[in-house]
């Protein structure tokens, strides 16, 4: 782990931990941070594509948790507690934009079809896992970028965060039909804008 | 249901097996859907290739998982900062 030099195994487990934050030792305060900080902040820059506003969002959390900790009854891991809480804040910063492509909370009409077929191209470039380097990575993130706003939030939740679609719904207030219906959407869409790095 | 022939002679099977595509994905489809759309990706090339570079998309994505974004060191030394943490800040960094 690079920057900050915090020895994160002053707390024998995430018990002690949360307890120690429940007092309010700083010590406990830099783990928690120097341990989630990575976590938040992929959230966050990936659903916002801004550098800036990651950060809000990453300070907003840590804030929030510092501030609500006793609120914390320990029914899910502390790191799933700060992703949603960041989820959130990231949530709340989308909505603040002004120059939205589509409303979060807009249905999204979507066809079967999608214009799919409009070039069918097999993918014969297309790395196996033992070629997943930095370029790999830079253009499946740039690609991921490149969705639209209301697509990018569930796919993000769904396939990298790792939320089941009923966990995306919710976080997002929309009906598991919607979160179904932007997912695929996002899917398909995915794959068409990374068929030419492939192909 | 689904046609088992070419997709240009029977674009809406196509569609509808499109439609399908992502709950076949996530194991949501029923038995008889499942066994109707295997039907058609055996004999359909242009399925089977949206099909096979869909699943290779959420593999690689899916990937990403291990591979955060990384936290600029500029940017935790500001949360430090801003979360009245700097006593754990190293000196020359402050």
């Amino acid at each position: 782990m690079t920057g900050i030099d915090i020895d994160l195994d002053i707390y024998p487990d995430e018990a002690s931990l949360v307890e120690a934050l429940k007092r309010g030792d700083p010590e406990a305060c830099a783990c928690m941070v120097k341990q989630y900080a990575p976590r938040v902040y992929a959230v966050a820059i990936r659903m916002l594509n801004d550098p800036d506003d990651a950060e809000e969002v990453l300070q907003e959390t840590f804030i929030s948790a510092c501030k609500n900790i006793q609120k914390f009854e320990e029914r899910s891991a502390l790191g799933t507690w700060l992703h949603r809480i960041a989820t959130n804040a990231a949530l709340m910063h989308l909505r603040k934009r002004k120059h939205r492509e589509v409303s979060l909370d807009e249905p999204i009409e979507v066809q079967a079809g999608d214009d799919i077929y409009r070039e069918i191209q097999d993918w014969t470039l297309a790395p196996d896992d033992h070629a997943m380097n930095s370029e790999v990575r830079d253009v499946l993130e740039k690609a991921i970028s490149e969705l639209p706003e209301t697509l990018r939030t569930v796919f993000i939740l769904r396939e990298i965060e790792g939320y089941s679609t009923e966990e995306t719904a919710q976080i997002l207030g929309i009906s598991i039909s919607a979160a179904k219906v932007r997912l695929h959407r996002a899917r398909l869409r995915l794959r068409q804008i990374l068929t030419p790095y492939f192909t | 249901m689904m046609s088992s022939q070419s997709h240009h002679q029977h674009v809406s099977d196509c569609q509808e097996v499109l439609s399908h595509l992502n709950d076949y994905i996530d194991g949501e489809l029923s038995p008889e859907l499942c066994q109707e759309l295997e039907a058609h990706l055996a004999v359909c090339h242009n399925c089977r290739v949206v099909f096979d570079t869909l699943n290779k998309t959420l593999y690689l994505v899916r990937q990403l998982r291990e591979y955060p974004p990384e936290l600029p060191e500029t940017v935790e030394y500001r949360l430090f900062a801003v979360m009245n943490l700097e006593l754990f800040v190293p000196r020359e960094r402050k």
